[in-house]
């Protein structure tokens, strides 16, 4: 017996909203099996997993600041993957544009102005823009594959900054540890609420979403991203230029990613270190689907994401389980959202072998000719 | 669909029921640790030091923690999410963690916090760190006893000062037995890959050295010299079981003393934020067993070791000169630990270049 993917001729659209929903309850369920396997009371695992960082305003500023930086970056990929353009390297896009961005308050950090905030956020986005550029060039002019050279570039970004903060950056005043000086108060992201430590930079994550939202849903950019992502050929015959598509797609999610990483360090670290980012970048690739491509539903799917770091850390501290649950979670998340989604293109055929052999002759046959 | 709304509904009601009510009456003593506690090295050190915590205290404490906790905007949420939850004294044991423990603390100005290898401190934040350099200088004079060649070889992870510092003492513990004495380094940039520190290992040996020391957390370069029929050094905890033929001895970070002090203080009511830097005399740092050498070089170890104890020799005395042949140290003099802390620079008879 075979198993066999069949596509289905016309996708159900009732599931295919559905599907983001029956793949959090299945990650909730396998989730709620995990914890009984491990010996813990599923229930109450469960509960102080989801609901409880929910009941108390601290833990939503915490959830808050967490989804910042996914949703920012989620929307821009989210641009990237409609149009086929399948930018893996948000994580060093980030990094770059904290880098870029930690150039006013570090280099000239003499300097206090009012003007220093929106500069650092201005450089973080063209950091992070041209460093996307990269792989666009590469792409467009060289027809190389963005997959593996965005991915590449990340461990480049990374080595440049720690190289950075151990080398020509070290602060003066840290004993010569890898960081570099404190930001000044003005280089700071200010926080929004009294209540807790939420700062601009989820203001910027909600209205980023939105206004892609928009661009999506009302302009003619958006129709084009859609066109080129969905046939090339098509989009060509309605005079969009595919080439100019990856620049678009690839620069617009490389500066959400650059205004993320530097919204992260000044908002939440103050100063840059050797590692920033707890893999938001790649994260954001589960948002980006999670939330289906759209950016409102990438806000939804930003705060869950972030839900699964608070909650971990909670269930790890009330039940002594290991740290890892989380990125279990995450993974269980990615595997049954994939699936759901596969399920609804598709539907799974049952091939006995009686009929494998003639549909095996046939691909012989197919072969031969 | 009716599953499906069955599935809903049965989730819904597993997340519905609130079971989370413990008993209070324990004083809390939280750890926030940067790595797995089961990472063999680092981490380790400290668990063991929170289970001689626990052990000490039995039912009067409970000693929750957190591992893993990347250094960077997570340890801050991850050091108040403790401060909420009603720990008394919270230890936040990786370097890394200093700014955010600070914030955390002024936030919270009556829990006590203990931040280990830092150097910011308040009212409600001591400091803590353990003089290993006092371990390594044994090291190096058994190490230049031990060499044929007069080379040894020394992983190293990150060159920051605590590695530097590290360097320079086996360098002149070594050369205060054969002033010739050599060190080959290999920076690793890692504390903890096996698969990293045994290449290390391995290129230090066919570069011809035949003693090998470490300053990052895991057992392949004993077992790599155990293979290659060398002697070693274990760090941060006995290796000796990695290398039965081939440890000379092991730094040992046996920080449960320091714990129990700590909490002693905090329940009698005299904890005061201190910048503690302890060595050898205080426990907080033991050597592992001398084995695997001939009586005098023994012999030679155990009585530096009760010199540094007692207060009679600094492993950094005078005189010493940077490898640029400047003057460091005059004739008996002996440096600030503010120097030791932000060293930045070797002392002659390093054979590498220190990356800056």
């Amino acid at each position: 017996m075979r198993i066999e993917l069949e596509k289905r001729p016309q996708a159900s659209v009732f599931y295919a909203v559905l599907s983001p929903f029956i793949a959090l309850v299945l990650t909730v369920i396998a989730g709620g099996i995990m914890f009984w396997l491990l010996g813990k009371d599923p229930v109450s695992a469960l509960y102080s997993f989801f609901v409880e960082p929910l009941l108390d305003v601290w833990s939503l500023h915490e959830i808050a600041i967490k989804a910042a930086p996914l949703i920012l970056i989620g929307v821009g990929l989210s641009i990237c993957y409609r149009s086929n353009n399948w930018n893996i390297g948000a994580e060093g896009q980030f990094i770059m544009g904290a880098i870029a961005g930690s150039i006013v308050p570090v280099v000239f950090h003499e300097w206090h102005s009012p003007l220093v905030l929106p500069l650092m956020l201005i450089f973080g986005m063209i950091g992070g823009a041209l460093y996307a550029a990269i792989p666009a060039f590469l792409k467009a002019n060289l027809n190389t594959n963005e997959i593996l050279s965005s991915l590449m570039l990340v461990y480049v970004a990374q080595f440049f900054l720690d190289w950075i903060v151990r080398g020509p950056w070290r602060s003066p005043e840290g004993y010569n540890f890898p960081v570099t000086r404190n930001f000044a108060p003005e280089a700071i992201l200010p926080e929004i609420l009294d209540s807790g430590r939420t700062n601009l930079g989820f203001v910027f994550a909600i209205v980023a979403a939105v206004l892609i939202w928009f661009m999506m849903r009302y302009t003619l950019k958006g129709f084009e991203i859609t066109v080129l992502g969905q046939s090339e050929r098509a989009g060509r015959f309605a005079g969009f230029s595919s080439r100019r598509m990856i620049w678009f797609s690839m620069l617009l999610s490389g500066a959400l990613a650059g205004l993320a990483g530097i919204s992260e360090v000044s908002g939440n670290i103050n100063k840059l270190q050797p590692i920033i980012s707890p893999g938001y970048g790649f994260t954001a690739i589960i948002v980006a689907f999670l939330g289906r491509l759209n950016p409102l539903g990438i806000i939804a799917a930003g705060l869950f994401l972030a839900l699964t770091y608070v909650g971990g850390e909670a269930v790890q501290l009330t039940l002594t389980v290991s740290d890892k649950v989380t990125r279990v979670f995450q993974g269980l998340l990615l595997f049954f959202v994939l699936s759901c989604d596969t399920l609804i293109l598709y539907k799974i055929r049952l091939v006995f072998p009686g009929r494998t052999a003639a549909v095996a002759q046939d691909g012989l046959q197919g072969g031969a000719e | 669909m009716k599953k499906l709304l069955l599935a809903l509904a049965t989730s819904a009601a597993v997340l519905g029921f609130a079971a989370s009510a413990s008993a209070q009456d324990k004083t809390k003593i939280c750890f926030i640790y940067v790595g797995s506690k089961t990472d063999g090295g680092w981490t380790q050190a400290h668990d063991i030091g929170r289970q001689a915590l626990q052990a000490e205290f039995g039912d009067k404490i409970e000693t929750p923690f957190l591992e893993s906790v990347p250094e960077g905007p997570d340890a801050e949420r991850a050091i108040e999410r403790m401060a909420r939850s009603g720990c008394a004294l919270v230890f936040t044991t990786s370097f890394g963690f200093m700014d955010a423990t600070i914030k955390v603390a002024e936030k919270f100005p009556d829990v006590k916090f203990e931040h280990a290898t830092g150097f910011k401190s308040a009212p409600n934040v001591a400091t803590y760190n353990s003089r290993f350099y006092e371990g390594r200088y044994i090291q190096g004079q058994i190490a230049a006893k031990m060499s044929q060649k007069g080379v040894a070889g020394y992983i190293a992870s990150f060159p920051i000062p605590e590695v530097v510092m590290g360097i320079n003492a086996f360098v002149h513990g070594a050369q205060s037995v054969n002033p010739d004495f050599k060190v080959k380094v290999i920076w690793a940039n890692t504390w903890f890959d096996p698969g990293k520190e045994a290449d290390a290992a391995k290129a230090l040996i066919d570069q011809g050295v035949d003693i090998l020391t470490q300053h990052t957390d895991t057992t392949a370069p004993m077992q790599v010299a155990a293979e290659r029929g060398i002697k070693a050094f274990g760090q941060a905890s006995d290796m000796i079981k990695a290398g039965p033929e081939t440890q000379l001895t092991a730094i040992v970070d046996t920080w449960g003393a320091y714990y129990i002090k700590r909490t002693k203080e905090l329940l009698d009511g005299t904890w005061k934020s201190e910048q503690v830097w302890d060595g050898l005399k205080d426990g907080i740092l033991t050597m592992a067993p001398y084995t695997n050498m001939p009586d005098d070089v023994k012999k030679m170890a155990e009585d530096t070791e009760a010199k540094i104890r007692s207060g009679e020799l600094h492993p950094f005395t005078g005189p010493i000169k940077k490898q640029d042949g400047s003057e460091w140290l005059k004739d008996g003099e002996k440096p600030e630990d503010g120097v030791l802390l932000g060293m930045n620079f070797y002392i002659a008879g390093v054979d590498d270049k220190l990356p800056q």
